[in-house]
């Protein structure tokens, strides 16, 4: 994830709270959205960035997630995502996302 | 779930935008805290 990210990310976790935010993902397979989501739970893998040993634990999904989709106007989704749904392996991304959320502390 | 937690979005250039689903998030009446398109290369 971007260094620059990481620490806007870790700032708004500072002034608002992790309870409070929510982090969509647009990752295009499920080993980048698995990253992504690592990040944002137990920290920064490569070490590099603000959210190094981090754990913030925020909740994190896949924009593709029913739970996120079934929340936006189809024609919405359609007109924004449209045929990238169809492209993207959204079982895996979803499985992959779903896994790290499990690991929240 | 999106219209009481303010939303990080961390779209990708070869997946989906950043800017496509903060329009999505705003859509659902959602707030967008920061929206990025990251690019591995």
């Amino acid at each position: 994830m971007d260094l620059q990210s990481q620490e806007v990310i870790k700032r708004l976790a500072e002034e608002h709270g992790a309870d409070r935010l929510l982090v969509l993902l647009g990752a295009p397979d499920p080993e980048a959205a698995e990253i992504a989501a690592e990040t944002v739970v137990l920290g920064d893998p490569t070490y590099a960035g603000a959210l190094a040993e981090t754990q913030l634990g925020l909740e994190v999904y896949h924009v593709l997630e029913d739970d996120i989709r079934m929340q936006i106007p189809p024609e919405v989704f359609e007109e924004q995502i449209g045929v990238m749904a169809d492209v993207l392996d959204a079982a895996g991304l979803a499985e992959a996302v779903a896994g790290m959320r499990a690991k929240r502390p | 779930m999106l219209t009481d937690k303010l939303t990080i979005v961390l779209g990708e250039r070869d997946g989906i935008a950043g800017p496509a689903i903060a329009a999505c998030v705003k859509a659902a009446k959602g707030e967008v805290a920061f929206a990025s398109t990251e690019c591995f290369v």
